[in-house]
C-alpha cells in the first residue's frame, strides 16, 4: 500500500544515521579542561611561533569574560567547556607520500563515507586536504598548484611557514573578541587549512578539504583562512560528516575568507554531521563564524548544504568594504526529527555600488525547527546598494517549524532593498500525482525536495551538486541514497 | 481488461460509490457522465489507488488481477493512467525531467535498465508534436504558472508518453477552450488502439462529439444508472440530469 503521511513520518523518524560507526585509530588525547596552560600546550604542541601562542592567549582572556549568546532561536543543553578535550591527533602522524601509505583502517572509514579519494582525484582534478580528528594527514596536487604559485595547507604548516601572511590576516575580518564561539576557536584551535591565490592567479581546481570529528569527547575547532590576491580567483569546497555518538561534540569553526580587488572567492560546503538519533539524543552542536570580506570589485559567493548537527548557529557573512564589491548567499538547510537551526547571514554594505544577493532555502520534518536570520546593512556612504532576498520554507508534516528572522538597516536613501518569503508544504495531492505517474513516495519527496532546492543546488560545482542531491535524499528519506 | 465488481468506497465511514460494477475491455472508450457529486471523481481516484479512499466492498480487477492493496504506483506501473482534473504543481521539477524519472521508475519495476537519453529525447519530440507542444514548454517547471488548457495538454502529454494500457481522463475537458479541447481529443485519437482502452468522465457531452464512445454510462448517488450508446449522451444533452433524478432509470 502507499504511504499515508502518518507512515511517512514514522519513517522518516526511523532514519538513523547512515555514517554512525566509529573508526579505532590510536589517538593522542589531551586531557579535558581549558586553561592558559591548556592552550600554551596546544601551541607548543604544534610547535607554532611566539606572537600565536600571544594570540590564542589573548583570545583566550578575552573568552574568559564572555558569555554564551541566546538570541538564536535555539534550545539546548549548554556545553559544559571544562568537559572536553581540546586537542587530539592521530597516532599515525607522519605525512604520506601516497596513499597506499595511510593507514587501511582509516581509508576504510573514508569508504564508508562513500569518499572515494582515487574517485575524487580523477574527478575534474580535486585537491583533497583531509582533516581527521584535527590533524592533516593527506594533501594531494600540491605539486600543481605550487607551480601556479598557489599556497594550499594546513593552517599549522601555514602558521610556521607562510608566518607574514598569517599575521597579517588571521583575525582581520574575524577578530578574537567577534564572539564567545570566535574567541573559542582563538584561543584552542587545532587545525584547518589555509589558502592563498596570488595575483591574478586563477586556481585550475576546485580545492576540496574533508573534516571528521573521530576521537569520542574532542571537540573541533577548526580554523580556514583563504586569501585571494588582487584579480584572483578560487573556488574552495568544504564538506563535513561525522560518527554518530552518544554526547553531543562541540563544532566551532572560524572561517575567513579575504577577496582583495577585484578577486573572487566561491566557498561551498556541505555539512552532514551528525544529528542525534530519532529522539534527540546525541548529535553535534555547530557554531560557526564565517565571514568574508569584499575589497574593491571583489566578489564572494557563499554556498551550503546543511543537513547535520542537531544544533546549528551559522551565518556566512560578507562585508562589502570596496566600491561595486557583490556578496552572495545561498543555502539549502534541511533539518529533521529534533534537529535545529538558526542560519543566514549578514551583507553589509560599505562601499558604493554593492551587490548582494541571498536565497535561502529551509526544508524541515519531523520535530525540528528551521530558522532563517539575516541581516542586511546599508551604512551611510554605501550610494546605489542593491540587495535581494528570497527565503522560502518547505514543511513535511505537522510538527516542524520554520522562521524567518529577516533584520534590514537602511541609512542611505538610494539603497534598494527587496525581500520575498514563501512557505509551502509537501502536500498528499503532490505525492499521489507522483505516485499515479509510477513514482514511489520517497523518489516524489526526493524530487520535490530537489525542485524547491535546484537554484541553490545549481550554484554548486558539479561534482559537489551531486553529492549534495544525495545528502538531501538520505536526509529526508529512509533507504533512498 | 478492467473489471469493477460491486464496488462500495467511501471516505472516513461516508460511502461515496454505493455498488459500481462495470467492464472495459482493449479497444474500447467508456464515458462515464453525471452530475456534481455522483461520484465520478470518486470512480477514477480509486480505480488508481488514492489512500484517501476505502473500499468497504467489492473490488477492481485489472487484467485478472485484484487491485486490493496495490499501491497507487504499483498499479501505474501496471499501466493505469489518469488525468487529473487539477493537475498539481511541482516547482522547480521541469516536465521533461518529471517524465524521465516516471519512465525509468516503470522500467525499474519492469527490471529494464534506465531509458537510454538519446531515446528519451526521439519519444519527447515525437510526442510533444503530437500534441503540438512547443519544446520550450517541456523545460518549465511542471503546472506552474501554466494556463488551464496548457495543464490538460501536459496531463495528455504525459499518457502519450507513458503509453498506458488503461487511461482515464477526468474532467479534462473542464477549463479547456474549444481549440484546446480539439488538440487534447486529437491526442486521445491518435493514442488510441485496439490494445488500450479509455474511460472519460465528463459532466457535459462536449467532449464526446470529439472522441466518441462506445459506451456511455450515468452515474447517479454513487450508482450507474444508466448505461447505453454515444446516442444516450445526447439523450441527457437533451433532457438534462433531471431526467435521471427523477428516477426514470433503466
Amino acid at each position: 500500500m502507499a504511504y499515508t503521511e502518518e507512515e511517512l513520518k514514522k519513517e522518516l523518524e526511523t532514519k538513523e544515521y547512515e555514517y554512525g560507526f566509529y573508526t579505532d585509530i590510536e589517538s593522542d588525547t589531551f586531557p579535558a579542561g581549558l586553561n592558559e596552560d591548556i592552550v600554551v600546550a596546544i601551541s607548543k604542541r604544534k610547535e607554532e611561533p611566539g606572537w600565536m601562542t600571544d594570540w590564542r592567549l589573548k583570545a583566550f582572556k578575552a573568552w574568559k569574560e564572555m558569555e554564551e549568546p541566546e538570541w538564536a532561536n535555539v534550545t539546548y543543553q549548554k556545553p559544559d567547556f571544562q568537559a572536553i578535550s581540546y586537542y587530539s591527533a592521530p597516532n599515525s602522524k607522519p605525512k604520506y607520500d601516497s596513499l597506499d601509505e595511510v593507514d587501511p583502517e582509516l581509508l576504510d572509514t573514508f569508504k564508508k563515507l562513500g569518499i572515494s579519494l582515487d574517485e575524487q582525484k580523477k574527478l575534474a582534478g580535486v585537491a583533497v586536504d583531509i582533516v581527521m580528528d584535527s590533524v592533516s594527514v593527506a594533501t594531494t596536487f600540491k605539486k600543481t598548484l605550487a607551480e601556479k604559485g598557489i599556497i594550499f595547507c594546513s593552517i599549522s604548516e601555514a602558521i610556521k611557514e607562510h608566518s607574514e601572511l598569517v599575521q597579517k590576516y588571521m583575525g582581520s575580518v574575524v577578530p578574537q573578541k567577534d564572539n564567545f564561539y570566535a574567541a573559542l576557536n582563538s584561543a584552542v584551535f587545532s587545525d584547518g587549512s589555509f589558502c592563498y591565490i596570488p595575483k591574478g592567479v586563477r586556481c585550475p581546481m576546485e580545492l576540496s578539504t574533508y573534516f571528521r570529528i573521530n576521537q569520542a569527547g574532542t571537540g573541533q575547532f577548526e580554523r580556514t583562512l583563504v586569501i585571494a590576491d588582487k584579480g584572483s580567483y578560487v573556488s574552495y569546497l568544504e564538506g563535513c560528516t561525522a560518527p554518530a555518538r552518544d554526547e553531543n561534540q562541540l563544532h566551532a569553526a572560524v572561517v575567513e575568507l579575504i577577496a582583495l580587488d577585484d578577486a573572487e572567492i566561491k566557498y561551498s560546503t556541505v555539512q552532514n554531521w551528525f544529528p542525534g538519533d530519532k529522539n534527540g539524543k546525541g548529535g553535534v552542536f555547530n557554531f560557526v563564524t564565517k565571514r568574508g570580506i569584499c575589497e574593491k570589485n571583489a566578489k564572494i559567493s557563499w554556498t551550503q548544504v546543511e543537513t547535520g548537527s542537531a544544533v546549528t548557529w551559522k551565518y556566512p557573512s560578507c562585508i562589502l568594504k570596496g566600491d561595486n564589491s557583490i556578496g552572495e548567499f545561498y543555502s539549502i538547510a534541511v533539518t529533521n526529527n529534533y534537529q535545529q537551526a538558526d542560519t543566514g547571514t549578514k551583507m553589509v554594505h560599505l562601499g558604493k555600488n554593492t551587490r548582494s544577493t541571498i536565497i535561502s532555502k529551509g526544508i524541515s520534518a519531523g520535530k525540528s525547527q528551521n530558522s532563517y536570520r539575516g541581516l542586511v546593512q546599508v551604512s551611510s556612504r554605501a550610494e546605489n546598494a542593491r540587495n535581494f532576498s528570497q527565503c522560502d520554507s518547505l514543511l513535511m508534516g505537522n510538527e516542524c517549524g520554520a522562521h524567518t528572522f529577516p533584520y534590514i538597516e537602511v541609512k542611505n536613501k538610494t539603497a534598494q532593498i527587496e525581500h520575498e518569503a514563501t512557505t509551502s508544504k509537501i502536500g498528499e495531492e503532490q505525492i499521489f500525482y507522483c505516485n499515479q505517474r509510477g513514482i514511489d513516495t520517497e523518489k516524489a519527496i526526493a524530487l520535490i525536495v530537489n525542485g524547491f532546492s535546484k537554484e541553490v543546488l545549481n550554484k554548486l560545482p558539479m561534482e559537489f551538486a551531486v553529492e549534495a542531491q544525495k545528502l538531501l535524499e538520505i536526509s529526508l528519506e529512509g533507504s533512498v541514497g | 481488461m478492467l473489471k469493477i465488481n460491486n464496488l462500495h468506497a467511501g471516505v472516513e465511514g461516508n460511502e461515496i460509490l454505493k455498488g459500481i460494477n462495470l467492464e472495459v475491455n482493449a479497444g474500447e472508450v467508456h464515458a462515464i457522465m453525471g452530475p456534481n457529486g455522483s461520484g465520478k471523481s470518486t470512480l477514477a481516484s480509486v480505480i488508481a489507488g488514492k489512500e484517501e479512499f476505502e473500499v468497504t466492498e467489492g473490488n477492481v480487477e485489472f487484467d485478472g488481477e485484484n487491485l486490493e492493496d496495490s499501491a497507487p504506483e504499483n498499479r501505474a506501473h501496471k499501466g493505469i493512467f489518469m488525468s487529473f482534473q487539477y493537475p498539481v504543481e511541482i516547482p522547480g521539477v521541469s516536465v521533461t525531467n518529471f517524465m524521465k524519472t516516471a519512465i525509468n521508475e516503470s522500467r525499474k519495476a519492469r527490471g529494464l535498465e534506465d531509458m537510454p537519453a538519446s531515446q528519451m529525447l526521439k519519444l519527447i519530440r515525437e510526442k510533444a508534436e503530437l500534441l503540438d507542444i512547443d519544446r520550450k514548454f517541456l523545460s518549465r517547471s511542471l503546472n506552474e504558472g501554466f494556463s488551464g488548457g496548457e495543464k490538460k495538454r501536459n496531463e495528455i502529454f504525459q499518457m502519450a508518453m507513458l503509453e498506458p494500457k488503461l487511461a482515464i481522463l477526468d474532467e479534462t475537458d473542464s477549463g479547456l477552450d474549444i481549440d484546446a479541447l480539439r488538440i487534447v481529443a486529437n491526442g486521445v485519437n491518435k493514442l488510441k488502439s485496439k490494445d488500450n482502452a479509455v474511460i472519460i468522465i465528463t459532466h457535459y457531452q462536449r467532449l464526446l462529439d470529439y472522441i466518441v464512445p462506445d459506451f456511455v454510462h450515468v452515474l447517479h448517488e454513487g450508482k450507474i444508472v444508466k448505461s447505453g450508446t454515444k446516442e444516450l449522451a445526447h439523450e441527457l444533452e437533451a433532457k438534462g440530469y433531471d431526467w435521471i433524478k427523477n428516477g426514470a432509470v433503466v
